[in-house]
This record gives structure tokens, C-alpha cells and sequence, in this order.
């Protein structure tokens, strides 16, 4: 039916050159009224150049052409495009940590009376659109103390009170935990309802099924194809994105979880006062462990105590039998112990300096020689193998790591862990913001370590990555262990048991045979 | 895959253009000005000039390369011209002791280097902000001076180690010899040891250094450490020039030509990016803008005004510079 009316937006040759590289070649796209379009497409394909192009953001090529309800814009002009009812939430939040939840919606669009900022209209109207996203927080809560996931919520708000046509979303569910991708998909669908254009870029299969009426593919700049929602197939969509097959992904290859394993972290009523309750669990060698659970149950703050990042306010780390607790990141790391952060530029990366460096940071000073004086043939040997073995995809090894994409960087991180020779190896949402192509390394790279005997941990809020990864794993409710599920090879872990576990009602005793796995802690 | 590559090379070539120009940074800069002071006055080349300039950026040289330590790891320290006053009285109140003179050296820098540590240990341990803290000092420390020359100018016209200031080596002033040592110095620790890998992380990403392994606050002892032993240093250098030292009006704001040059070096006021040679050249452009102001015979109010602007162009370009980084 949408296709009977004009379309609300049409790009026509749209081509986009930096220097001399080619980022967008002659796309096209078009979106109606009251449709979810989604846009596919590799890290790199020229997803969010593309958008940037229609929020104003950037300049395309002469040649192109944008018409909105039918009338040609004027391109590069951000206020004229927000004017005509674009809105566009980024990927990299632009929020300010330091305002109010409110004065974060009105940025930029204060209400005034008489020049002076009414803070309590602000407040009064902002409310009822984030009842309308059925947020935890108030329109008076700082931003700085929400979490990400919280963050881009606000970030939607914003988008929703300028009265947008066209609204953008920039892979919105990356940090939003289960319950809260449910609430942004309803509200979706009532944007739908409303009539307005939703543009949506994701990574996600699943998401894409759930909500698009049509999905375009970009590859390498340029315009594949688009698939009507019925023609909607997961295999197609990833041969036209990346012109190849996985088949591979999830695709366990290590020993699946025994009983009778030794155990290498023992992790016993650790708490921190804050968020943590008082923690307790084991991971054996060889052994991958998933910890589910919503955005803010205390997954990452978990795994920052083991680590020493943040301190403990009482409970013990055993590793191999021995007591440890890390006082210190320094500490976990002489220990063995590492932990790969799920804020990879903000926490984890040297964005100005080479692969090199950044992958030698942790052990520049055991290498180093006599004197402190760094050994850079080690260094050197080291960043080459690293690149080998992780399929670090660079020009050279003295490349600063802000140049590379996503999941190179994510590598590049990893690869810094793994030269701290661990035994324990923590990963907190291991493949956020990675494309398909490196996602799929990962999964084999975990498999891989595993297989050598490595206890590994991985905190996601992606239940099917976890479940695919995982051979047990726990689910974490406000800060406590709530329960655990554990894969045998007749039957995977199931997303409802999960689920259940993470929003805290644990499943009935009669909602499946092996009930008996899943051990409450708390009972 | 092929795509990939292609479309790196001309990045990776305008890469390679863009290191080279930060490289040479306000080299051109330095050069330019010396040929226009050059032209106007027909003296300002000669080798005797050459040799007043560097020695005049000699002390601000030793400075600067402390407080680009610390500035390469985010802070700033305000406090280094108030620290070479105190180091300076030290040292003339100790020349003066018979037969131990030369010990006047030693504790100079030693005062400076202590003062600098207490810094470090408010900053690093304490974790209070390196402007505030640094601010504090700048002002308590020149009290400091003040009270140990009894608020006088100390003289000792027999200073055992006033051919520091006025002697040279093999045709070399030993202040120019000093500085360029200094220079050097910093230059093998911010480039050859795992220490200056690691002042370069923390100004690049402080929280993940600390998530590295890097001693964060050691680290940071060391910098402002450095920063007022270097400080020490100058002041040294200072009293073997002048035979005197005063607690009120020497080094009275000289931690601003020092930050002036670390910035005009490139050195970001953010961390984590510059390097020392950028310091030399900075703090040679501050010096020869002097001399070449002189010797044109701009009057001592332009000059200020003149050093001032080029500051803030400096910081201008700074943030330029950043600009042009940005990442994809």
C-alpha cells in the first residue's frame, strides 16, 4: 500500500569521494511514509556516509540528488535537513554527560520564556516522550549516571521530540540489552503507525526480519539491491553483503563443557557495594562461560572487580586454587588474568599510536631491555605475528589504530591481551560494533583458545552470540548471579531460559527436562 | 579485498604527507623568521648572534623539555619559573660556603627536583588536578624563594660555577651544551625506554593505561619529577649567568614562554602527541622573536603583545592540527 503514495525521501546517484577514496558510487534509495527500511552492509560498505549525507552532515558529489516529499534539498545544510523533519541518532552518542536527561532532548532547541531557559517546560515535555519509550530514569537525571544503553534511549528521545518524518537509526540496539531493544522495537512500531520513515541500520539479522517492511544492501560503496519483506532470506542478505558465505559462525570445535574439569578462576562472594551483591562461581580450563543479563544487572562490573579495575569491597579470586584478588589491573595481569573492555576507544585503545605500540603495551616491560630501553625487534616480531595470526587487516604494522575499522581494532585489542600470555581471559561484548566478516574470527579465535585450555569469559548482550559461544553460562539480575544454564550436546542453551533468568522470573521447575541444570543461586 | 587495498594507498600516502608535515612542524617557521630578521637588519644571522639567541633560549630550552614531559601526559605544570627562582637562591646561598661552593650545583637541583616530587605525589597520589595543584605552587613556591634570600637579591661575584654561564667548550657556550644535553636526554627517554611508551599512553588514554598495567601514578611522579629538577637546572644555569638571584623577580613567568614552546613544538595540550624536537624549535622561535624584535627595535610593549599573539596562534594551530587527525 505504501507504494501506491510518493515516497517521502528519494536519493538518486548519490556519490560521495574523499581524496581519492570512493566511499559511496552512485546509490540510490527511497523510503515511504510508515515504513521500517533497512540498511545492510559490512563495516566500511558506506552506511553512515550515506546518512551523514542526508542529515546534512556531509556534501555529496555533484550529480546527486535528495528530494524530500517530493521537493529537492538543498545538501551540506544540517539545520535545513533537521527543518524538514530528519533526525538521525548516531552510532557515536552526542550526548553531554553533564546535563540533565531533559536539557539534553531540548539541546540546541531550548525552551525559553523571554530568554531565560524554563527548565520546567523542558522537564513537563519531555516526560511524556520518554513514558512513551518506558524508560527507568527521570527528565531530571544527569546523563553521566546512565548507562549506555540508557544513553542511546535518550538519544531516540531527542530524535522524537523534534517531530522528525525521518528518523535514522545508526545500529541502535548495539548497547541495549534485551528488555530494552523490545521497548525500542515497540516503539518503532508505533512510529510506524504514526506515519513516519524509519531508515535502519543494523548488523542484525534477526532485527531486520522482526522489523523491515523492505532492506537495501551497500557493499564497498555502492548500491546490491534491495529485498522486499518477503523475499527477506538470511543467506541471501549475507551473500549480497559480503559476497560470501558463512556458514561457519558459531561453530564450536573445543570440548564441550564436563563436570569433571579443573577448575581455573574460582570467583567467591565478591562484592563491591555498589552494584555487585556478592558474587560466586567457577570457570574451568577450556571452558567458555557466558554471562547474560540486562544492560546495568552488573556484568561489566563484575568482571572489572575480578580484574582489580574497581575495588572490591569484600570476596576472594582463586585462581588455580590460590587465593589472588587482584588489587590492580597490574596485579590480574602478572596473574594472568585479562579483561578486554566493551569500550574499546574509550577504555581499551591508544587511538594516536601505531599497532605496534599498542599491541607491545602490555609487555613493553618484560621485553624491555636492561636500563628500561625498549626492545622494538620484539616489539616489531611481535605486532607481525599478531597481525598474522589475527588477520589484522592493515597496510602496515606502524599504523595508528584510530585509522583502522572496528573490528581491526577490536583485533588489535585482543591481540594485546593475548601477548600477556593469560589463563583467564575475560571478554566483555567481544564483537560490539565488529562486522560480519571479523565477527566470525573472533567466534573462532574464543574457540581456538578454549581449545588450548584457556578459561574464558564472555559478558553479551546477544543472546544468540552467546549461546553460540558459550558452554554454560550465567544470567545476572541486579547485581547477583541469578542463575545458570549449561549446554549439553543434545540440547543447546535455550534464550527463554535466559531470558527468565535476566528479567527475574526464573523459569518453572516443569518448563523443561533439564530444569535440573539450572542451578539458583540465590535459592 | 583488493578494493581495500587499493583505497588505502593514496590514505596511507596523504598519511605519510601529513606525518611529514607534522614532523617538520614549525621548523619552516623557525627558518622563515630568521631570514626576515635577517633581511631587515643584516646582522642577524652572524655567528655571534646565533650564539647570544641560543644561549638565551638555553634556560628556556631546559624548562620547556620538562614541561613537555609532563604535558605529553595531559597535565600541565605551572610552577617551573617559580621553582627555578627557589632552586637559584639555593644555589647562591650555597656557593657562598667556603671551600664548598661547587656544592651549590647538587643542592639546586635537588631543591628543584624535590619541589617538582611534591607535585608529582599531590597529582599522582592524591589525584588532584594538575592545574590547581601546579597553580598552588606557582604562587606558594615563590613565597618559598622569597624566604630563603630573606626577600634580597643574593649576590656572590665569586660563584665557583659561574663558567656554567660565561664559558665555553671547544668554542661551545656550556649553556647551549647543556640545553642541547638536555634535549637529548629527553629525547632517549620519550623515544627508546618502556617509561616513555608509557607517558605517551597516559596522555593518550589515561583509564586504558591504567587498564594496561602502566604504573599510572609512578609514571606521573616521574614527569612532574623531571619537571622540577629541569626547573633546578635552570635555575643553576640561571645564577652562574647572573653571579645573584632574587626570589622576586627571577623566573617570574617564565613556565609561560616554557608552555609557549612546547605548544608552538606541536605538543598537544591534550597528551599524548609531540615530541621534544618540537619543544627545541618552539623554544628557538620564542628566543629568536626576541633577539630579531630587538634588533628590528620594536619597543618592549609590542614585543610582549607580539609574543602573545604568536601563543594563541600557536593554540590555533594546535587545535588545527587535531582537526586534521581526525579519525574515520
Amino acid at each position: 500500500m505504501n507504494n501506491n503514495t510518493d515516497p517521502i525521501l528519494t536519493m538518486t546517484a548519490i556519490s560521495k569521494t574523499f581524496g581519492e577514496i570512493k566511499a559511496l558510487h552512485d546509490v540510490s534509495l527511497t523510503a515511504w511514509c510508515g515504513e521500517v527500511h533497512a540498511l545492510m552492509g559490512e563495516n566500511g560498505a558506506g552506511k553512515s556516509t550515506l546518512m551523514k549525507i542526508l542529515s546534512g552532515a556531509l556534501s555529496p558529489d555533484p550529480g546527486g540528488e535528495i528530494r524530500i516529499a517530493g521537493t529537492p534539498m538543498r545538501t551540506g545544510d544540517t539545520r535545513l535537513s533537521k527543518s524538514l523533519g530528519i533526525a538521525v541518532i548516531y552510532q557515536e552518542l552526542s550526548l553531554a554527560p553533564n546535563l540533565t536527561v531533559a536539557q539534553n532532548i531540548f539541546l540546541g532547541a531550548e525552551k525559553s520564556h523571554r530568554g531565560v531557559v524554563d527548565r520546567h517546560a523542558m522537564r513537563t515535555q519531555s516526560q511524556p516522550i520518554l513514558d512513551r519509550l518506558g524508560v527507568t530514569f527521570r527528565s531530571d537525571t544527569l546523563v553521566g549516571r546512565l548507562s549506555l544503553g540508557e544513553r542511546q534511549l535518550v538519544e531516540i528521545a531527542r530524535a522524537l521530540s523534534t517531530q522528525a518524518r525521518i528518523i535514522v537509526m545508526d545500529e541502535p540496539t548495539t548497547s541495549l540489552s534485551s528488555r530494552e531493544t523490545e521497548h525500542l522495537f515497540k516503539v518503532i512500531e508505533g512510529l510506524k503507525r504514526e506515519d513516519i520513515a524509519i531508515l535502519y541500520i543494523s548488523h542484525r539479522m534477526d532485527e531486520v526480519y522482526r522489523l523491515s517492511d523492505r532492506c537495501s544492501v551497500l557493499r564497498d560503496g555502492t548500491y546490491v539491491g534491495t529485498l522486499e519483506r518477503d523475499e527477506l532470506d538470511a543467506k541471501r542478505l549475507v551473500t549480497m553483503m559480503v559476497g560470501r558465505d558463512i556458514s561457519s559462525f558459531y561453530k564450536k570445535a573445543h570440548q564441550a563443557y564436563e563436570e569433571d574439569r579443573e577448575v581455573a578462576l574460582r570467583v567467591e562472594d565478591l562484592a563491591d557495594d555498589k552494584v555487585i551483591k556478592g558474587c560466586s562461581f567457577v570457570v574451568h580450563k577450556g571452558e567458555v562461560l557466558g554471562v547474560a543479563g540486562l544492560v546495568g544487572s552488573g556484568r561489566t562490573e563484575l568482571l572489572r572487580l575480578i580484574y582489580g579495575a574497581d575495588p572490591a569491597s569484600r570476596g576472594t579470586v582463586y585462581l588455580d586454587g590460590k587465593a589472588v584478588t587482584p588489587s590492580s589491573p597490574r596485579d590480574a595481569l602478572k596473574q594472568g588474568i585479562v579483561y578486554l573492555t566493551e569500550d574499546r576507544k574509550g577504555l581499551g585503545l591508544f587511538l594516536d599510536m601505531s599497532i605496534v605500540d599498542n599491541v607491545n603495551m602490555a609487555v613493553a616491560e618484560q621485553d624491555a631491555r636492561p636500563g628500561g630501553i625498549r626492545h622494538f625487534s620484539a616489539a616489531a616480531k611481535r605486532a607481525k605475528q599478531a597481525i598474522h595470526h589475527l588477520g589484522i587487516r592493515t597496510p602496515s604494522s606502524r599504523q595508528a589504530v584510530g585509522a583502522l575499522s572496528g573490528g581491526n581494532q577490536q583485533k588489535v585489542l585482543l591481540a594485546r591481551l593475548l601477548e600477556a600470555k593469560p589463563r583467564v581471559l575475560m571478554l566483555d561484548e567481544p564483537t560490539r560494533g565488529v562486522d560480519v566478516g571479523a565477527k566470525s574470527e573472533i567466534y573462532r579465535l574464543i574457540d581456538d583458545l578454549a581449545k588450548q585450555g584457556l578459561a574464558i569469559i564472555v559478558v553479551s548482550s546477544e543472546l544468540p552470540e552467546i549461546i553460540g559461544v558459550a558452554d554454560r553460562c550465567l544470567v545476572m539480575h541486579s547485581g547477583e548471579i541469578a542463575g545458570e544454564v549449561v549446554a549439553t550436546p543434545e540440547r543447546p542453551i535455550q534464550q527463554e531460559e535466559l531470558m527468565a533468568f535476566s528479567t527475574g522470573s526464573f523459569p518453572q521447575s516443569n518448563a523443561s527436562e533439564d530444569a535440573s541444570h539450572n542451578k539458583e543461586s540465590l535459592a | 579485498m583488493n578494493e581495500t587495498t587499493t583505497t588505502r594507498n593514496p590514505a596511507q600516502r596523504m598519511a605519510q604527507m601529513k606525518s611529514v608535515v607534522m614532523a617538520l612542524g614549525m621548523l619552516p617557521v623557525l627558518i622563515l623568521l630568521a631570514i626576515a630578521f635577517e633581511l631587515m637588519t643584516g646582522k642577524f644571522l652572524s655567528f655571534n648572534n646565533i650564539s647570544i639567541v641560543m644561549q638565551q633560549a638555553s634556560i628556556n630550552i631546559v624548562l620547556a623539555a620538562g614541561v613537555t614531559f609532563v604535558i605529553l601526559t595531559g597535565g600541565i605544570d605551572l610552577s617551573v619559573g617559580s621553582v627555578l627562582a627557589a632552586s637559584a637562591i639555593a644555589a647562591v646561598e650555597v656557593s657562598l660556603w667556603p671551600g664548598l661552593g661547587m656544592l651549590g650545583i647538587p643542592i639546586g637541583l635537588l631543591v628543584g627536583l624535590v619541589l617538582g616530587l611534591v607535585n608529582g605525589v599531590l597529582i599522582a597520589f592524591l589525584r588532584l588536578p594538575p592545574f590547581i595543584v601546579t597553580l598552588g605552587s606557582l604562587t606558594a613556591v615563590r613565597g618559598l624563594a622569597r624566604l630563603l634570600g630573606d626577600d634580597t637579591t643574593i649576590f656572590n661575584p665569586d660563584l665557583p660555577f659561574a663558567f656554567i654561564g660565561n664559558e665555553s667548550l671547544m668554542g661551545i657556550p656550556w649553556l647551549i651544551i647543556i640545553a642541547l644535553a638536555v634535549v637529548l636526554f629527553s629525547w632517549f627517554i620519550l623515544r627508546a625506554t618502556v617509561l616513555g611508551t608509557w607517558i605517551y599512553a597516559i596522555g593518550g588514554n589515561h583509564e586504558a593505561a591504567r587498564l594496561t598495567g602502566i604504573k599510572v601514578s609512578l609514571v606521573l611522579l616521574f614527569v612532574y619529577g623531571v619537571s622540577g629538577l629541569l626547573a633546578g637546572l635552570g635555575g643553576v644555569m640561571s645564577t652562574a649567568r647572573l653571579y645573584a638571584a632574587n626570589g622576586l623577580q627571577l623566573g617570574q613567568a617564565y613556565e609561560l614562554d616554557a608552555i609557549a614552546a612546547v605548544i608552538l613544538g606541536g605538543t598537544s595540550l591534550v597528551g599524548g602527541v609531540g615530541s621534544i624536537w618540537g619543544t627545541l624549535i618552539g623554544a628557538l622561535i620564542i628566543a629568536v622573536l626576541s633577539n630579531g624584535l630587538i634588533l628590528v627595535g620594536v619597543s618592549d610593549i609590542w614585543q610582549f603583545i607580539i609574543k602573545g599573539l604568536v601563543i594563541i596562534i600557536a593554540v590555533a594551530l594546535d587545535r588545527y592540527r587535531l582537526k586534521g587527525g581526525a579519525r574515520t
